[in-house]
């Protein structure tokens, strides 16, 4: 499983890569192999508010529906137009061509609150346990 | 209550399986992917545990009558080493529980009953017992079924059962790599297989011996999430989604089980009324023609009216596409109804389709 360290990652299984004041987010490879085949997905719409810890998308494997909420708030500049046809690549590249949104933040302390690598990596330790 | 375990459940863990608790059981849901395993069983052979199903027995002289008076289907129809679909119901029509009945002899019925119900099963089993002996044997048995279109082939390689001259829904008691088993012609993903009765403590040697035979035909493990896919494609009804106490048999589509002229039966009075009105609503299939996945719970809506329910949904592996069924009003239930299904409060177009979604060729 993979943790790549120029990320920062949250309890809900999100990761986010900031650059300047945009931050992409997808979820992690931890959240794909939990949720298996993932054949579905909504994403908001760009101009759409996000608020941090709030649901901005739903990702539906074949059981089951599962929210992504937004680690950080801001404003959705852009989407990844190309997972509602591929959902797939959600499992396939998690932190690649699986990316879901950019968001450009309204408050960028809401970073202090999400994991580096090394953390996020021992808290899905504990959660397997 | 704690969560029950199946014999098998370190073979599980060892193959990697994600467990999820159904009827009071720990199982495993999936292995390698719910989709890898669905493809498996449509196009290869695929193993599932499904030890948690319930065993109940009704034996003695009175047994054909006590099946009889239990069941909707006629148990006249069976001769020693067949097995039945049937159905328990209420006086109302309302449905206990969906079953496999197995005729062992004249006086011995084997009833196959779902691992959420088996208990409830048991005791209305019990209570209506009239002269018969009702004996839960759900601790007696283990219960895998190998189903997919080499499965046949994998089984044979195990068994000197003669499979070949075994019908559908025939069954036979014999040895599988040395254990005795009873070995049925059944199964409950649209393919061809088998489900297997064995010892508890006898269940791993079977399983191990059937996927290391198997493995060259691409035989896979496969859990409960493939088994959902499967059965739905193949509409399969699941208790808890199309078949509660809240439904008859007729609505849900199942009137070929119900036998309304093979006497008195519990609920036949109900069910010989509800034909003769005529059905209000019906268990209909339905494909999304726009984007979304419609899940069980999702309200149904004709003409801006919520006018049912979705009892279960998916995207289906082998189609490709997001299918459903769900109780409608008659008048809605016509193939090629255009209706919506209600996702997230959104309404995203469906149309109703010809039944099954999936039939093997």
């Amino acid at each position: 499983m993979e943790f790549p360290e120029d990320l920062k990652y949250s309890k809900e299984h999100e990761w986010v890569l900031v650059e300047g004041d945009v931050a992409t987010i997808g979820i992690t490879d931890y959240a794909q192999e939990q949720l298996g085949d993932i054949v579905f997905v909504e994403l908001p719409a760009v101009g759409d508010k996000a608020g941090k810890d709030e649901a901005f998308s739903v990702v539906e494997s074949v059981k089951a529906v599962s929210d992504v909420y937004a680690p950080v708030s801001g404003k959705v500049l852009e989407v990844n137009d190309d997972l509602p046809d591929s959902p797939e690549m959600l499992n396939e590249d998690p932190y690649g061509d699986g990316w879901m949104v950019k968001i450009e933040m309204s408050d960028k302390t809401d970073l202090d609150d999400l994991m580096t690598s090394a953390e996020y990596e021992e808290f899905v330790a504990q959660e397997k346990e | 209550m704690a969560v029950k375990r199946t014999p098998l459940h370190d073979a599980h863990a060892a193959l990697g399986a994600r467990f999820v608790e159904f009827g009071g059981w720990e199982m495993p849901v999936q292995y390698s992917g719910i989709i890898d395993e669905h493809t498996a069983v449509r196009t290869r052979a695929g193993l599932f545990d499904v030890s948690h199903m319930g065993e109940i027995e009704i034996a003695g002289p009175a047994a054909f009558d006590t099946c009889q008076q239990l069941t909707v289907n006629d148990v006249a129809r069976l001769h020693d080493g067949e097995a039945q679909y049937s159905l328990l119901c209420l006086p109302n029509g309302g449905v206990v529980d969906d079953i496999m009945v197995h005729r062992l002899a004249v006086d011995r019925y084997l009833f196959c009953v779902n691992a959420s119900n088996a208990d409830g099963d048991f005791g209305w089993m019990h209570e209506h017992r009239g002269n018969a002996a009702v004996i839960n044997r759900s601790n007696d048995f283990a219960l895998l079924a190998l189903q997919g279109p080499r499965a046949t082939a994998i089984l044979a390689r195990l068994t000197t059962l003669p499979l070949d001259r075994i019908a559908p829904f025939g069954f036979a008691e014999g040895e599988i790599t040395g254990q005795h088993a009873l070995v049925a012609h059944t199964g409950y993903t649209g393919e061809d297989g088998w489900e297997i009765y064995c010892a508890p403590d006898r269940v791993r040697i079977v399983w191990d011996r059937l996927l290391e035979v198997g493995a060259k035909d691409g035989l896979v493990p496969c859990g409960l999430g493939a088994r959902d896919t499967l059965r739905l494609e193949r509409c399969l009804p699941l208790y808890g989604h199309e078949l509660t106490t809240e439904t008859t048999p007729l609505e849900a589509g199942l009137g070929w089980v119900v036998r309304l002229n093979k006497g008195e039966f519990i609920g036949g009075d109900a069910l010989r009324e509800q034909k003769r009105r005529g059905l209000a609503r019906k268990l209909v299939g339905f494909e999304l023609t726009e984007a979304g996945i419609p899940r069980q719970g999702y309200p149904i809506v004709d003409d801006g009216n919520v006018i049912g329910c979705v009892t279960s949904g998916t995207k289906s592996p082998t189609l490709g596409k997001a299918i459903g069924l769900g109780y409608v009003p008659a008048a809605s239930a016509n193939v090629g109804t255009k209706l919506a299904i209600e996702i997230r409060g959104r309404r995203v177009a469906a149309v109703t389709v010809q039944l099954p979604f999936y039939r093997r060729s």
